[in-house]
């Protein structure tokens, strides 16, 4: 399993794909934004939580495809599916190893950005934990959309319809931390349902990922 | 196939009926609310359809289950067939409550959980029916819908939750509810107790003759195969 | 027989006519789905026997 996820650590580096350019995407979209609001401090620095949250949410939706997609297309899911160790351990180092090259990597650049949105002061480290909490969420509810979509013609933007929706709790608690935060309330309760959420995602999650696989295989 | 053939001609004219009644009592011969004015109609047509496009929703996660578990085919159409039902009756309950709160909150729209919660119930039944028409193998289709309604379900009381800590909303409480002891007047209750089994039995009628279809269209399918074959 | 409606008839009106059209536009579309779904098994099966 250490050596499945090395592997796909590595090819999504190597790639050149995944690892960068949602990275870019992030950067560019938080850039984009006060073009789009108009140029007020004020009112960047109030929605910047939500901003550099959805930023995260979308450059994390941009790589999703390639989880399956690729290993899919030259056959090596199958052998994945039929080796030793448990479809379920395979779903798990996937997601895992699409957190290490697309999360992690956002979490770490997204105090960075607050500063061009005018973050205020409070917040990067609420910002911070929270991603860091949340996005492995989110790169194992992609996980479960690509295998619900591997092997579609059209599956990249179906993978998007269906796993939008089922991102909104991991981001109404992960903005709610952050803007909480900001404001300098108490933020114990939501980061404990963002916890929570996480948690119980790489629980169960793997399940029913590994049975739609199995499903798209057979 | 041939039970629903006896009682579908039954159940369309009930239904007929129950809406008939139900939404001319309801629109023509109830008086206008104290405070709500004439807007107050919109409660036979809006909670009935909120009412269903819910209980659509779990209508296809039990079916979804059947089909999982005991390998039921019909169970796997019928969640088909009562997927755009639902799609139906959340827009119902949008458009009418988007309606209603333009002249009592003073705006279409409101990030309100209960608001949310429906839009997001609509995404649900989109994504559903999306993930249906786009796998080919038919068994594979009902498998893959069925553990999205499952993981959907748990998404949805999660977000419902999730809604509810994020925002306390505008929207008024439950209109009815079983564990409470007063409820609306007895003048708006009935022509809504009238609307609400019209909306149920709407429901049955709509699932009934779409899943029969289902059933031809699959016949259909697998004759063609066969000609195809020969 | 129309009841008064006050300055809310607009939107009482058009709530109800959203609904009943959407609701009778589903219900049609179900019914034209069914049919066709009757029609065209029948043929295929008509042919069928023709054949067999």
């Amino acid at each position: 399993m250490i050596a499945l996820l090395l592997r796909d650590v590595r090819l999504a580096i190597r790639a050149g794909g995944g690892f960068g350019l949602s990275l870019m995407f992030f950067l560019i979209l938080v850039n984009l934004v006060p073009f789009g609001v108009g140029p007020n401090n004020e009112l960047l620095s109030r929605i910047a939580p939500g901003i550099l949250w959805l930023g995260a949410l979308l450059a994390c939706l941009l790589s999703l495809d390639r989880i399956l997609a690729l290993d899919y297309e030259d056959g090596s899911l199958d052998l994945l599916a039929t080796a030793p160790i448990p479809l379920e351990g395979v779903v798990t180092m996937k997601a895992l190893a699409h957190w290490i090259t697309t999360g992690l990597p956002l979490t770490l650049a997204a105090p960075t950005l607050g500063v061009l949105l005018n973050l205020p002061g409070s917040a990067y480290g609420w910002l911070a934990i929270s991603l860091l909490i949340g996005t492995p969420a989110l790169s194992i509810i992609g996980t479960f959309g690509a295998s619900l979509t591997v092997g579609l013609k059209r599956g990249g933007l179906l993978l998007s319809l269906l796993v939008l929706p089922l991102y909104v709790p991991t981001l109404i608690y992960g903005g709610e931390v952050v803007r909480r935060g900001a404001e300098g309330a108490s933020t114990q309760t939501a980061l404990m349902m963002l916890g929570g959420i996480t948690a119980g995602c790489m629980a169960l999650i793997p399940f029913a990922a590994a049975a739609a696989i199995r499903v798209g295989l057979r | 196939m041939s039970t629903s053939q006896v009682i579908l001609p039954w159940l369309i004219c009930i239904t007929a009926a129950c809406l008939v009644v139900g939404l001319v009592w309801g629109f023509f011969f109830t008086q206008d609310d104290f405070r709500q004015g004439s807007t107050v109609k919109i409660i036979y047509l809006h909670v009935p359809s909120a009412l269903m496009a819910i209980n659509a929703w779990l209508m296809m996660l039990v079916a979804s289950l059947i089909w999982l578990i005991r390998r039921h085919h019909v169970s796997a159409l019928a969640a088909k067939a009562a997927a755009p039902i639902g799609l139906v009756m959340t827009l119902i309950a949008l458009f009418t409550g988007a309606i209603w709160g333009k002249p009592i909150w003073n705006t279409y729209w409101a990030p309100d959980p209960r608001l949310m919660s429906f839009m997001f119930l609509l995404f649900c039944y989109v994504g559903y029916i999306a993930l249906w028409e786009a796998v080919d193998d038919v068994d594979a289709a009902a498998d893959m819908t069925s553990i999205l309604c499952l993981v959907g379900s748990v998404f949805a009381l999660l977000s419902r939750y999730a809604f509810i800590f994020w925002d306390r909303g505008l929207h008024q409480e439950a209109s009815l509810s079983l564990d409470k002891e007063t409820n609306i007047a007895n003048e708006f209750y009935y022509p809504l107790l009238i609307c609400m089994a019209g909306f149920v039995l709407l429901f049955i009628t709509l699932v009934l003759v779409r899943t029969r279809t289902e059933i031809r269209s699959r016949r259909i399918r697998a004759l063609m195969a066969r000609e195809r074959m020969a | 027989m129309m009841p008064d409606l006050g300055k809310y008839a607009a939107d009482v009106l058009l709530a109800y006519a959203v609904s009943i059209i959407l609701i009778l536009g589903f219900v049609v579309f179900c019914w034209l789905q069914s049919r066709m779904a009757v029609k065209r098994l029948k043929d295929m099966e008509d042919r069928r026997e023709h054949r067999g």
